[in-house]
């Protein structure tokens, strides 16, 4: 991935900014442009929390390139406060523990990198909350 | 009353499989032959093309490839258009050639499929499949196409209780088809063992669940009702043709465990053929992953959401069952070259229409349908054919 196309990203990706539509109340997130539900463009910048529940998962143990030493990983939908919903991997857990419906937090963490020497993404993960 | 406007005069269809010793311009070209011999009209004859590829620009590097097909089946300088929606870019392709004829456009045309997998490392060519998925914000955390398909399919089990047995069962039924097609990448029949004990690709699925990497091509001749009737004896009527969409990344739907481009597609083509689920004889649908085949069922209206699982497990959808199921084998047997899966459903329709698919044919089939889905459902097509 080029850096400039993290970068213009990374008011989602470090801090889950997302957008709110003024006319449906609904939050989406990343941010768009049109609102999906009532086709406003009135669109306000909105904050997601930190806390989300787990809708499903599943356990990666064939990963794409630069993964390949997380395996096996956890990924997951997971719906925030609010209603919007993302996918995104679940840390410091082991699988046998993942549940639907179990509370989790977001946390800063690596991604991924552009090789040994190229730059390094940063962005959202997930912990069990409890 | 059904009508029938839109004619396939011809089928071609490549060997699929590992084809180390055939390119994509020779897939593209041998097809093209095929179908047009079928139909016996003149290459002349053949007024445009329309080509479903996914990403040849990834898998050999090759963009422009509608060009280098006209080229090849040396059919210059009639005009030629590529058709990509990822996996369902054979579909949209029938699609676009169906609507040149109904538009009164053109009266003969070819639409082709065509993919070339196998000449990058399987890791190339699983991430250039993920970028049907949504790259900014699903496959930049990780996620692979069958990790999509095993999210739908863990919210499946745990809703409506489908089970891994159920889903094994796809692939055994697909793999008993599949070794009845001389086309197909698999032949060779597999039991439920075999899918249980295969390696975990992403829980729940398994290697067995997975669809495997293909190089194949396939392409039909599509006529208007005059040139069809003028020029064979038994055309096979397009008469239904819907296409819909959802939001790329998975996460945005509004039901996981439901299509809404499958469902949207299905509507159109319902409501043009005038026809119900109940009247289709048998269906071509989208095994990517086994899961897909049982939501598949679902959306398009043969059981009720959430039976998808038994009414596979009762055999329903076998060969000798009530509502025959991806007699070529599917995606899972017959094999995956994305770009090519859309026309190959067409084509292995017509074969069982015009009752020449040899130790797989359906008794008296007058109406079938092809569903055909791009990504993990961001796009879909639906067809309906009848004798």
């Amino acid at each position: 991935m080029s850096v400039a196309r993290f970068w213009r990203e990374q008011p989602a990706r470090y801090n889950l900014w997302g957008t709110e539509c003024r006319e449906c109340g609904k939050i989406h997130f990343p941010p768009r442009e049109v609102c999906p539900e009532c086709q406003s463009t009135k669109l306000d910048k909105e904050q997601l929390g930190k806390d989300g529940e787990i809708v499903t998962y599943t356990v990666i143990r064939v990963a794409p390139e630069g993964f390949e030493k997380q395996v096996p990983y956890v990924i997951a939908v997971i719906e925030m406060k609010g209603g919007p919903r993302l996918t995104a991997q679940i840390v410091d857990a082991k699988p046998e523990d993942i549940e639907m419906g179990k509370k989790v937090k977001a946390v800063f963490r690596r991604i991924n990198e552009d090789g040994k020497s190229g730059a390094i993404y940063y962005g959202y993960k997930f912990k069990l909350a409890e | 009353m059904t009508e029938k406007e839109v004619a396939i005069i011809g089928v071609g269809i490549s060997k699929f499989g590992e084809l180390w010793d055939r390119s994509l311009r020779s897939l593209i070209a041998e097809v093209g032959i095929k179908a047009v011999k079928d139909a016996e009209v003149q290459p002349d004859d053949i007024e445009a093309l329309f080509g479903g590829n996914m990403s040849a620009g990834q898998f050999v590097k090759q963009e422009h490839v509608a060009a280098l097909a006209m080229d090849q089946s040396a059919l210059t300088p009639k005009p030629a258009m590529r058709v990509e929606s990822a996996c369902a870019s054979g579909g949209q392709a029938l699609r676009a050639a169906y609507m040149s004829i109904k538009s009164g456009m053109h009266d003969i045309v070819l639409a082709g499929g065509a993919e070339k997998m196998t000449d990058v490392l399987s890791s190339t060519t699983q991430e250039a499949l993920a970028t049907a998925a949504d790259q900014e914000w699903e496959a930049f955390y990780g996620v692979t196409f069958p990790g999509l398909y095993a999210l739908i399919a863990r919210l499946h089990m745990e809703r409506y209780g489908t089970t891994r047995g159920q889903l094994a069962q796809v692939a055994v039924k697909n793999h008993y088809n599949g070794a009845r097609n001389p086309s197909a990448q698999f032949r060779k029949e597999i039991n439920k063992e075999n899918v249980l004990n295969s390696t975990l690709v992403a829980d729940p699925l398994r290697l067995f669940d997975c669809s495997p990497i293909t190089d194949g091509a396939a392409a039909v001749i599509m006529a208007s009702k005059e040139k069809a009737k003028e020029l064979v004896s038994d055309p096979i009527w397009v008469t239904g043709s819907g296409a819909g969409t959802d939001a790329l990344a998975l996460h945005d739907r509004k039901d996981i465990c439901m299509m809404k481009s499958t469902k949207e597609a299905a509507r159109q083509a319902y409501k043009q053929t005038n026809k119900k689920p109940e009247d289709i004889d048998l269906a071509e649908v989208h095994d990517c992953f086994t899961i897909n085949e049982i939501i598949a069922l679902e959306d398009l209206g043969f059981c009720e959401k959430g039976e998808g699982g038994r009414f596979t497990e009762e055999e329903r959808t076998a060969l000798d069952g009530e509502l025959p199921i991806n007699t070529s084998g599917g995606l899972k047997s017959k094999g995956h070259p994305v770009g090519a899966t859309g026309i190959a459903q067409a084509v292995e329709l017509v074969e069982q229409l015009r009752d020449n698919a040899g130790d797989r044919q359906i008794k008296n089939a007058e109406t079938a349908l092809a569903h055909n889905v791009g990504g993990s459902g961001g796009s879909c097509t639906v067809h309906i054919l009848e004798r």
